[in-house]
């Protein structure tokens, strides 16, 4: 193969399209005839629906139709519950309607279609409904306490799930350890929010019995199901398509959202196309969100600073309902011990309901939680025996040579929490050396004496990628020399239109720009699942090569036919097939593909070309011999990991913090990765740079503050700060690449990695920037008002205890 | 027992007519009062590459210029447009043009992913070089501070800049050159 495109900075086919602004997404669409729909919501955190009047909206010119719960027939059925766990013993999910009772702002009560979205509004204006509101559950501390209210009445002390896993003997351990220590630790809620909110076009085509829909979602393929499920139409006849997606980072792949229901609904009913676009202020109140846990971890190391054993009993608030199963807890608990040789470990997690929008995977996924909490304990251990941090780490890495490496966890497919390879000194070891760690003593102390506080932290996690079941693709060769490739992953600016055809393109001896890519259309692929849990790139990718290898099989045997020479000895080179050795003689790849289909009837330039060849006569017998068993030169191609493939990587950063105002600055901010084979390294460090930016924005800036009567405060991006240019330092990104045994091109996934460990980074170098006051950050996220807070605090304590016998939220009532 | 009621009618919208120049093409159109500029130019005159993420003036997703200043269209209504001249991103290339050195630059860099932020960005970005045709790093964070971008981590942005300037830069030295030549 001459040039191989693997591997290379290959620029992005997708670009074009999407900088000239004609990107498509889906309120792009305009159908003829459509309407448009919008959501009445509920104001209430909890509360029972006495009575709703919906007259004076229905009866508002250019309204079509006004839905409410008792409008939907044998459509009022909850949501599926998407996985669910033994575990999981009062699963419950929505119903596309409230019927009876609201249990969080932001859930749907009613739905307009109208003329447009300004009259379908004018018409929720006219939805009167009575509330009686009930008791709110607004955080996990309401939701454990022990009269707590309760969420859904039928279920006692708000308990969704309690699931325990452990391995060896932590409680022994824990008994007899030369030092035990016990920390409570706290992360808030956060949210996706990709720049374009979500979305859906439905449209019923009476002609051909057939319903459409354009969806801003991360998995058109299980909603296709679903939708002809719950509309009992054969799954043909149902064509899911996610166009252009703005960003999905977890919170789209969530189904079945109500208006996914309601819009097909309403055009099925209407028989003319409906249109329903989230706005951002539905989408802080009604897309799923993440990340709120309380954790009481207990953790025992010896003199050497080895960790013995971890105890870690935590609280995970799944919001109103749980359709996405105890995905994100489970996940926590498996990623906890990251890349150190934990035998000893118990984890205890209850899922809680709470009055607040449902949780469900935001890119990071219940790992940034696990990282935080081990990676805490790793600085305190250092801290404890004064000894270097990065040595402490080094001192419990799972070696190179202990791979494959069995947590002794189940993990969130089911298999087992086993690490496929590693090397995790390596990655640590280019982190020093970019951060220049060994000065970073005497700059520190250097710049103290000028008043300025610099810190370092670090942060190290494990992620588990690339999960199954499966992924599938086809690739076919066009007679215009392109190549087709689909799959049913879809895209939010992961850019597979380029690196699935460079995957391709090696296959095929073509450039990557020759292949088309279709990516989340039901009708383009049948089979797949979609696209999180960083396994896009890696399961699908594997498909795409599966699929191009077959091809270039089938070239070579047809090829070899016509020249009368052998398979072996056919090569495909810039777009053309020869025999090695003799490339005057060449056919182009558009031309083979007219030879494979035995037509009686050719056409074009190609087709004329190809008549003066002088190739092989068609043999006698069938146009298709057994040995070429369908016209084309195209296949299919499965992909089924037998487990996740387990990425690594360490970011660490040095930070300036003003202890005056709180503020902080980054100075520098590294990260080595390793996601084995990278397929181009442009896309791979930018899912990096977009990734740590999120984890700063999560860590520093971005806060869903929630009163006590779970009413979201911070629900604009004047309140909720998603962080801009000015905030975000310039990311070095440095990989490793130990491949992964468990795919043909060796790769592990990349798309969460960037925000996993940076809550815990910013936490370890918070610290070490205010080691004077003997600042202990417990907690996520922060802002530049809580650290003052926690400033002020330290400084009101001055005669500070002995961190190991420190109590977790110690008291502040002296303190003003 | 608490009841939400609300029975006022809205106000009846009037249609006003409206004419402006968009992407050097003029249009006449009536329009309700209360139509967002960003949803005329997205749902009548179907420029869809002005995207809307939040109606809040904060995203930046709608960023276009008005008589050459660089201005949200979410926060305008479209009426208030009347008589001036607008540029989308549609005006900056078309698909039978070559792309613009801002968005040739943007390409080259990586300097966007899903592509929903990048519209108005470029826009903003064709502003600011306009006032800094050199601009310092500081300059370029500060100038793109105004657009939010869920994607890049804005360091492939502010390299794709950074590149733009010198390609703009390059191309006036040849024009005026050429221009002296004439
Ligand atoms: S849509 Fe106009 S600023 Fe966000
Ligand atoms: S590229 Fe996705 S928001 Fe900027």
């Amino acid at each position: 193969m001459a040039t191989r495109w693997f591997g290379a900075p290959v620029q992005r086919n997708e670009d074009p399209r999407l900088l000239r602004g004609q990107g498509l997404y889906v309120d792009d669409i305009d159908l003829p005839g459509m309407l448009h729909a919008a959501v009445l919501r509920s104001p209430y955190a909890h509360a029972k629906i006495v009575r709703i009047d919906t007259q004076a909206a229905s009866n508002l010119p250019g309204v079509h139709l006004v839905l409410t719960a008792t409008d939907l027939g044998e459509v009022l059925e909850p949501s599926p519950l998407l996985i669910p766990h033994p575990a999981l013993t009062h699963p419950r999910t929505q119903l596309p309607l409230a019927l009876h009772e609201v249990r969080y702002v932001g859930e749907a009560v009613a739905f307009v279609v109208a003329d447009s979205r300004y009259l379908a509004e004018d018409a929720l204006e006219l939805i009167d409904v009575a509330y009686e509101p009930l008791p709110v559950v607004h955080s996990l501390a309401t939701a454990s306490a022990p009269d707590a209210p309760l969420v859904h009445e039928d279920v006692q002390g708000n308990v969704a799930a309690h699931l325990l896993q452990s391995v060896g003997n932590p409680d022994e351990v824990l008994a007899n350890a030369p030092h035990v220590i016990r920390e409570t630790l706290q992360m808030e809620r956060g949210a996706a929010m990709p720049m374009e909110c979500r979305g859906i076009v439905a449209r019923w085509d009476h002609y051909e019995q057939m319903l459409t829909c354009w969806i801003s979602t991360q998995a058109p393929i299980p909603i296709r199901n679903g939708l002809a499920a719950i509309f009992h139409l054969p799954e043909h006849k149902v064509r899911v398509i996610a166009p252009d997606v703005g960003g999905g980072f977890g919170a789209k792949i969530m189904l079945f959202y109500p208006e996914e229901i309601l819009t097909p609904f309403a055009t099925m009913r209407l028989g003319r196309p409906v249109k329903w676009i989230e706005d951002r202020r539905e989408n802080f109140i009604s897309t799923n969100q993440e990340r709120g846990q309380l954790h009481e971890v207990e953790y025992a190391f010896d003199d050497q600073g080895v960790l013995l054993a971890v105890r870690d009993v935590f609280l995970h608030d799944t919001g109103a309902y749980t359709p996405y199963g105890i995905i994100v807890p489970i996940i926590t608990s498996c990623s906890l011990p990251g890349p150190y040789r934990l035998k000893h470990y118990a984890s205890d997690c209850q899922a809680l309901y709470t009055n607040k929008v449902p949780v469900s995977p935001y890119r990071g996924a219940g790992r940034p939680h696990a990282v935080f909490v081990m990676e805490r304990i790793m600085d305190r251990i250092a801290l404890e025996l004064q000894m270097d941090r990065l040595e402490v780490r080094a001192r419990n890495f799972i070696r190179p040579d202990e791979f494959p490496w069995d947590v002794g966890l189940v993990y969130q497919d089911g298999g087992p929490t086993r690490y496929d390879s590693g090397n995790y000194q390596a990655a640590l070891d280019k982190l020093k050396l970019a951060l220049d760690y060994d000065t970073f003593a005497t700059r520190q102390a250097e710049a103290r004496v000028q008043g300025r506080y610099l810190g370092l932290g670090i942060g190290y996690y494990v992620e588990g990628t690339s999960i199954g079941p499966y992924e599938g693709a086809h690739v076919r060769v066009e007679p215009d020399g392109r190549v087709f490739v689909a799959t049913g992953v879809t895209s939010q600016g992961q850019s597979h239109q380029t690196v699935f055809a460079q995957i391709v393109a090696d296959q095929l001896g073509i450039e990557p720009q020759a292949v088309l890519v279709a990516t989340g259309d039901t009708q383009a692929f049948n089979w797949g699942v979609g696209t999180f849990a960083s396994r896009a790139a890696t399961v699908a990718g594997s498909a795409v090569h599966l699929a191009a290898v077959k091809v270039r099989k089938k070239i070579q045997a047809l090829a070899a036919e016509l020249f009368e020479a052998s398979a072996e000895d056919i090569e495909l080179a810039e777009g053309k097939v020869f025999v090695k050795g003799a490339p005057q003689r060449a056919l182009t790849l558009g031309q083979l593909a007219i030879k494979a289909n035995p037509l009686r009837y050719t056409y074009g330039e190609s087709a004329r070309t190809l008549a003066a060849m002088n190739l092989a006569a068609a043999r006698p017998g069938p146009a298709l011999p057994p040995e070429r068993d369908a016209p084309g030169l195209e296949a299919d191609g499965f992909y089924s990991p037998p487990h996740g493939s387990f990425a690594s990587g360490v970011h660490g950063a040095i930070i300036e913090v003003d202890p005056a105002t709180g503020m902080v600055s980054f100075i520098k901010y590294v990260a080595v990765h390793d996601c084995g084979h990278l397929i181009n390294p442009l896309v791979v460090e930018g899912q990096v740079h977009g990734g740590v930016a999120q984890g700063i924005g999560g860590a520093f800036f971005e806060r869903l503050v929630y009163d006590d009567t779970a009413q979201l405060l911070s629900s604009t991006f004047m309140d909720y700060l998603i962080p801009t240019a000015a905030e975000i330092p310039d990311i070095t990104v440095e990989h490793i690449e130990t491949p992964s045994p468990l795919n043909p091109l060796g790769m592990k996934g990349v798309g969460e990695a960037g925000v996993i460990p940076v809550a815990a980074l910013f936490a370890s170098a918070l610290d070490d920037a205010l080691s004077p006051w003997h600042i202990r950050i417990r907690e996520m996220p922060l802002h530049p008002c809580r650290l003052h807070e926690l400033l002020q605090e330290a400084r009101c304590h001055k005669a500070v205890l002995p961190l190991a016998t420190e109590k977790p939220g110690a008291p502040t009532e002296n303190c003003h | 027992m608490v009841t939400i009621k609300q029975t006022s009618m809205p106000a009846l919208h009037d249609m006003c007519s409206l004419s402006l120049t968009v992407n050097g093409q003029h249009y006449e159109r009536r329009v309700p009062a209360r139509l967002l500029l960003s949803d005329f130019l997205r749902h009548e005159l179907h420029l869809t590459g002005t995207h809307v993420g939040c109606e809040h003036g904060v995203c930046g997703c709608c960023t276009i210029l008005l008589n050459g200043e660089a201005v949200r269209s979410c926060l305008m209504l479209a009426v208030q447009a009347d008589g001036m001249d607008l540029t989308t991103i549609e005006g900056f290339a078309s698909s039978q043009e070559p792309l613009h050195p801002i968005q040739q630059a943007f390409q080259e860099k990586h300097a966007l992913q899903c592509g929903f932020c990048t519209p108005g960005i470029i826009v903003s970005v064709h502003a600011l070089l306009r006032e800094h045709p050199m601009p310092t790093e500081e300059e370029i964070r500060h100038g793109l501070s105004g657009n939010l971008c869920r994607c890049t981590g804005y360091q492939n942005i502010v390299a794709a800049v950074k590149c733009a300037a010198v390609y703009l830069a390059d191309q006036e030295t040849t024009h005026s050159r050429n221009e002296n030549n004439k």
